[in-house]
């Protein structure tokens, strides 16, 4: 590939772009598009496997048998997600050991969303509905990033993220059928998920440089405000139906934009939790470091056990 | 460039012949009578089934408690399999035994419900696991013991159990496979991983005595054709325990206690649990359990228990 | 990358055969340290919603492929037999089922 005429390469991956074709792993690609689709491929990646951690924690503690079988299920479902992405990152050279690495030193980031922690079995439930649906509002266009092997592990993703948005909005709607004690539990998980929620689509499209180039190499289709504002329309009409009331008083519906207004943005608090300084950073980066070393001594021996097998000493 | 495509696509269950997303999960119950056999009696019918539901439903939070800590990320996914498939065989038993017993509790009512002395399972499920090495060697006990159990049990007489040990014997003859394979890589695999791994096999090996005790109400039960006689399954057992330690280059440890008609001294394997009495001929099925019980439940049943009323 | 930190376990290759009747088709790749897990674990990733009859699992390193700059010399060849379409062969629409 290394003698091929740089230029005529080069038109070649552009017109692919363009054609709204999809960019396959062996093709030539500029330098810059390698690493920037790595480092998102790597971030979302990092992200489910990060993730599994705040709704992990209540698998034992879920209070029926029932809601225990669906959470685990959900979880598991995180720590698939995270590997058809690793898998897809891999096929770009990069090597999932040492994607490990940067993530457990704190080298490579992972959404700040799962640095909150999980107070009651409703934030079962919120995550849910409003993590999971943020996060559906982001994936679904990435469903068409140029890049196939990313493509194609979103569509996969999205599929099975539809069944975590559902169980968790179920959830929150048997709950509030239930006690008062019940109702004042979503309402506080909502309180405290809401604004973290909207967080997720990342800083405002005047504070997001990367964005141009993003677009034009179609690994990102919508601008961050954009898909913040369909988020916030979609979930309206839901907390209506749900009886719940979203945390911001400046929220309503503005005819003449046709979307809903909604208040200003803690900015500063999005930037400490993704500087490392949110609830649960250090704790959520421990835990993953401490599930790899407890576990290098496994992974040495089954590598070990292989050799032997095929004859070569380990 | 509209987001509305690939949302219609969420909702499109119809084959797609990549991925095939796989939406035909079948009741596995379904058609299944759920009247009693003739002549059964229901405590006894009810006892069995917790009997082997806790069995499942305690070790699945075992496993349960492995999720987001396992070596590998492929092993989450592994162990996450294994504790769903245990957790419903359990949802299967408690709701029979819930039957059986005409009192109408159903599975939550048994599992969040009630206290540690009503709990049937055996011991080995409930100790705590201190690494993936013994995660391996109880499950790989378990899972080989269960599945001769479920094999016999899909001729049972009770139409429901012999349905959930015809579903169930697929489940666990996955999980032996697992448990198998990984017995035999730690045991043949680095000096570290040898030595983890026979220690692991010598500390589940005592808990063994009481997987093959019959049980008064096993007793019963297999003379009905209802129950399977556990000290039928030993031969069997033995025969792919003896394999599989022979290929993991591991030693099989001095005989257990089968012969003793119930559970050994804890104080051999875990000094901790000292409310079990030693000898005596009652253990794990009698109601009898170990500390690490008491924080199980605490964990399992703490917030349902603190929510009266509640609904989930 | 730096390369440094390799993962202790090779990459394999997944494929699944769907449901009988349809080719196997690559799904993806995972981490194992043997075949017998490799299998084991594409099973529990690849079809834990019921999506395959059959799996198969290759070293990612024994995969031979064709370059993207070869495609010429492998594709074009095939690219004028028109008459391997079935498009190519005008049938009336009054004929069912063909």
């Amino acid at each position: 590939m290394s003698d091929r005429i740089p230029a005529e390469a080069e038109r070649v991956f552009t017109t692919t772009i363009e054609k709204d074709q999809r960019v396959e792993p062996r093709d030539w690609m500029p330098d810059g598009y390698r690493k920037t689709m790595i480092r998102q491929i790597a971030q979302h990646a990092h992200s489910e496997i990060i993730g599994m951690q705040p709704e992990g924690a209540w698998i034992t503690r879920a209070p029926s048998l029932r809601r225990k079988a669906i959470l685990l299920a959900k979880v598991q479902d995180e720590a698939g997600h995270g590997l058809y992405l690793y898998s897809a990152a891999e096929t770009l050279g990069a090597d999932r050991g040492d994607l490990t690495r940067r993530l457990i030193e704190g080298r490579q980031k992972y959404s700040s969303i799962f640095n909150y922690p999980t107070l009651t079995f409703a934030d079962v439930g919120v995550i849910g509905w409003l993590v999971d649906g943020a996060a559906i509002c982001n994936q679904v266009p990435l469903c068409r990033s140029s890049f196939g092997p990313y493509a194609r592990a979103m569509i996969r993703i999205c599929k099975e993220e539809s069944f975590h948005q559902r169980q968790g909005y179920e959830l929150l709607m048997t709950m509030m059928r239930g006690t008062e004690a019940q109702r004042e539990m979503v309402q506080d998980a909502v309180d405290r998920w809401w604004w973290p929620s909207l967080m997720m689509f990342g800083p405002p499209d005047a504070e997001s440089p990367n964005t141009a180039q993003s677009m034009a190499w179609k690994i990102k289709r919508h601008t961050n405000d954009e898909l913040r504002q369909r988020f916030v329309d979609m979930s309206v009409p839901q907390a209506e139906a749900l009886g719940v009331t979203l945390p911001d008083p400046d929220l309503r519906w503005n005819a003449d934009r046709g979307h809903h207004d909604f208040g200003e943005i803690d900015w500063t608090e999005l930037k400490r939790v993704i500087s490392g300084d949110g609830p649960m950073n250090a704790e959520r980066l421990a835990h993953r470091r401490r599930a790899d070393e407890d576990g290098a001594w496994v992974r040495e021996a089954a590598a070990a056990h292989a050799a032997k097998r095929q004859g070569v000493p380990a | 460039m509209s987001f509305d495509d690939a949302y219609q696509a969420l909702t499109d269950h119809d084959d797609d012949a990549r991925w095939a997303y796989g939406t035909g999960f079948a009741d596995p119950l379904a058609g299944v009578p759920t009247a009693l056999p003739d002549g059964v009696d229901g405590a006894d019918l009810a006892a069995y089934c917790l009997m082997i539901g806790d069995d499942a439903l305690i070790l699945s939070h075992r496993l349960q408690q492995w999720v987001t800590r396992a070596p590998e990320l492929e092993d989450e996914m592994a162990i996450a399999n294994i504790g769903l498939d245990l957790l419903g065989q359990a949802r299967l038993l408690l709701t029979r035994a819930g039957e059986a017993e005409g009192t109408g509790r159903d599975e939550d009512d048994l599992a969040y419900l009630r206290d540690p002395a009503d709990f049937r399972h055996v011991r080995l499920v409930e100790r705590d696991d201190t690494d993936f090495g013994q995660l391996i060697a109880r499950l790989l006990v378990f899972s080989t013991w269960r599945l001769a159990l479920l094999d016999r049990l899909a001729t049972s007489r009770d139409p429901v159990l012999a349905a959930i040990g015809a579903k169930g014997v697929k489940e666990v003859a996955y999980h032996r496979e697992y448990a198998a394979g990984w017995a035999v890589r730690l045991g043949d695999g680095t000096e570290l991983s040898h030595r983890r791994m026979q220690d692991a096999v010598d500390a589940v090996w005592p808990l063994l005595g009481e997987l093959f005790t019959p049980h008064d109400v096993e007793v019963r039960l297999a003379a009905a054709g209802v129950a399977v006689d556990p000290a039928s399954l030993r031969p069997e057992f033995d025969t792919v325990l003896t394999e599989v330690l022979r290929a993991a280059t591991l030693d099989m440890p001095a005989a257990d206690t089968a012969e003793a008609g119930g559970i050994v001294p804890v104080g051999a394997t875990s000094p901790a649990s000292g409310a079990v009495s030693a000898g005596g001929g009652t253990g794990g099925r009698d109601g009898r359990h170990g500390d690490e019980l008491a924080a199980i439940l605490a964990e399992l049943q703490g917030l349902a228990r603190a929510t009266p009323g509640g609904v989930w | 990358m730096s390369g440094e930190i390799k993962h202790e376990w090779p990459l394999f290759e997944v494929f699944v055969r769907a449901k009988r009747g349809l080719n196997h088709v690559h799904v993806g790749s995972l981490r194992a340290a043997d075949h017998e897990m490799a299998l084991h674990h594409a099973r529990d990733l690849y079809t834990r919603r019921n999506e395959g009859v059959s799996i198969w699992v290759v070293r990612s390193d024994d995969v031979v492929a064709s370059g993207p700059d070869d495609k010429d010399a492998f594709f074009a060849p095939s690219g004028d037999k028109v008459y391997r379409h079935p498009t190519h062969y005008a049938i009336p629409d009054s004929v069912p089922h063909i």
